[in-house]
């Protein structure tokens, strides 16, 4: 016990058990919305409060938490959840993908490959993929009930007739198991190939729209595609210019008021264990330190 | 009256925590089994299924008990530690029994098109429970996976219903493993 008055992650254990029971039948239906309770948290929508309430249900006391935000480990939203959970469930946290055994995420999948033991829990704004093209929960409803995904298509088609190319670059629909079309959070589409054939379990909560639904390891994710306009997971064409690294997704850093601008890592984790095994990018500082 | 009021977590908190989460990887892993601890819950009841029962229901999960585990000794337990109220299959959310009791499994709900995870999950006392026997595939499995189950056709078809279907927790003793609709299971 933490010295508060809280029980242990926050939750009271009626809420939990609720939240697991959905978890639990979010697994045995992959891409399928379950719809829970959600819960007020101390913290306002939008800042992951369905995946705060994903984590307490999943944490035990000899978890290691790591939590990023875009990839950071240091950003406002990945720090106060961090802390949250310090205080309220007292387990450790780390930085590090590889040690961590549950890792909360808003926008991102880590660089480092993850491992089977590894939780890997999505904040999600808007769970449903169809919502923008139809904002009606009972006609989504019905074409999911019905597989009835002809409308995703055309959208991506408009893509294609607008732009010449799919211009859809972050959360970009997927189909799981050749049944559900799942919206896989804001991530960008660089990281769709790591959804399917995942080691490790992905759990995804949305706390304002109340669904929670999970990708089982190993799971068969197809991104949406045509046979002439195949699936391509882009990323800025640049090398980091902290570590180096040509293979990672990366940020736009504007450096002043004259255009000049530099490209980094979006994971800070990766970026910096590259650097610390003596990885340099070009404008990383030369020398030991990095 | 000891046996009615122990024989439930001692720390809930922290066991279903523990307890959970061997349940969460072994729905996510079909043909894992864990092993789990914690609950006494009465002859003949496992562990196991002990466990899940303090893990997963309460006042909101109607349960349905099946052939022996329908005893006067589990009723009153589960009234103490979890308070789920006891129906009919047809009504259930969980239901606990021998595969044999639980026959025919036509009766439990199969959740709706619209709403497929308004379906049963099943907590199943089998008298063995092996990584050897029926091959599994499919979500959760990277190439196969092996279980012993006590037969090969219920579960078959169960997932011709996909994405409707019941979901199985398999119970033996102090270990557990799952069995979710997504499976496929092969007699090979």
């Amino acid at each position: 016990m933490t010295g508060q008055a809280y029980n242990f992650a926050y939750l009271d254990e009626q809420t939990k058990r609720m939240i697991r029971r959905a978890l639990l039948k979010a697994l045995a239906i992959p891409g399928y919305q379950v719809p829970f309770a959600s819960r007020e948290m101390p913290m306002p929508y939008g800042w992951g409060t369905g995946g705060v309430q994903v984590t307490a249900a999943c944490l035990t006391p000899d978890d290691r938490l790591k939590v990023i935000d875009q990839g950071a480990d240091d950003t406002t939203n990945a720090v106060s959840i961090r802390r949250f959970f310090q205080r309220t469930a007292g387990v450790e946290t780390t930085e590090a993908t590889s040690e961590a055994t549950v890792i909360q995420t808003r926008h991102r999948i880590p660089e480092t490959p993850l491992t089977e033991g590894q939780i890997l829990v999505y904040q999600v704004p808007i769970p449903e993929p169809l919502r923008f093209l139809e904002p009606r929960e009972t006609e989504t409803r019905k074409m999911h009930e019905l597989e009835e995904y002809g409308l995703m298509h055309v959208k991506l088609y408009e893509d294609i007739a607008r732009h010449g190319e799919i211009a859809t670059s972050y959360a970009y629909p997927v189909r799981v198991g050749g049944r559900y079309v799942m919206d896989p959070s804001p991530i960008p589409k660089f990281d769709n190939p790591k959804l399917g054939g995942n080691p490790a379990i992905q759990l995804f909560g949305a706390g304002r729209e109340a669904r929670i639904y999970a990708l089982p390891p190993y799971s068969d994710v197809v991104s949406l595609d045509f046979e002439d306009h195949p699936f391509t997971p882009s990323k800025t064409d640049h090398e980091c210019d902290l570590c180096g690294a040509g293979d990672s997704y990366l940020d736009e850093v504007i450096t002043d008021d004259r255009g000049a601008r530099m490209f980094v890592c979006s994971d800070t984790d990766f970026c910096a264990s590259r650097q610390a095994q003596g990885h340099r990018g070009r404008l990383a500082p030369q020398g030991d330190t990095p | 009256m000891n046996a009615i009021l122990g024989g439930g977590f001692a720390d809930p908190p922290t066991q279903s925590a523990h307890a959970f989460r061997a349940l969460l990887e072994a729905m996510a892993r079909p043909g894992r089994i864990h092993e789990v601890t914690g609950a006494a819950p009465p002859a003949p009841i496992s562990v196991a299924a002990g466990v899940a029962l303090l893990t997963l229901t309460d006042s909101t999960t109607p349960l349905h008990l099946a052939g022996p585990a329908d005893s006067e000794a589990l009723r009153v337990w589960i009234g103490f530690h979890t308070g789920a109220p006891l129906v009919p299959a047809d009504e259930a959310q969980f239901a606990l029994g021998h595969w044999h009791d639980l026959q025919p499994l036509s009766r439990f709900r199969i959740g709706e098109p619209a709403y497929p995870d308004r379906s049963a999950t099943l907590i199943v006392e089998l008298d063995q429970l092996e990584s050897q026997g029926a091959r599994l595939t499919g979500p959760g499995i990277r190439d196969e996976a092996r279980l012993s189950l006590p037969e090969i056709g219920a579960f078959r078809s169960n997932r011709a219903l996909f994405p409707l279907g019941l979901d199985f927790i398999l119970t033996c003793g102090s270990r557990l493993a799952a069995l979710p609709r997504s499976t496929i299971v092969e007699d090979i």
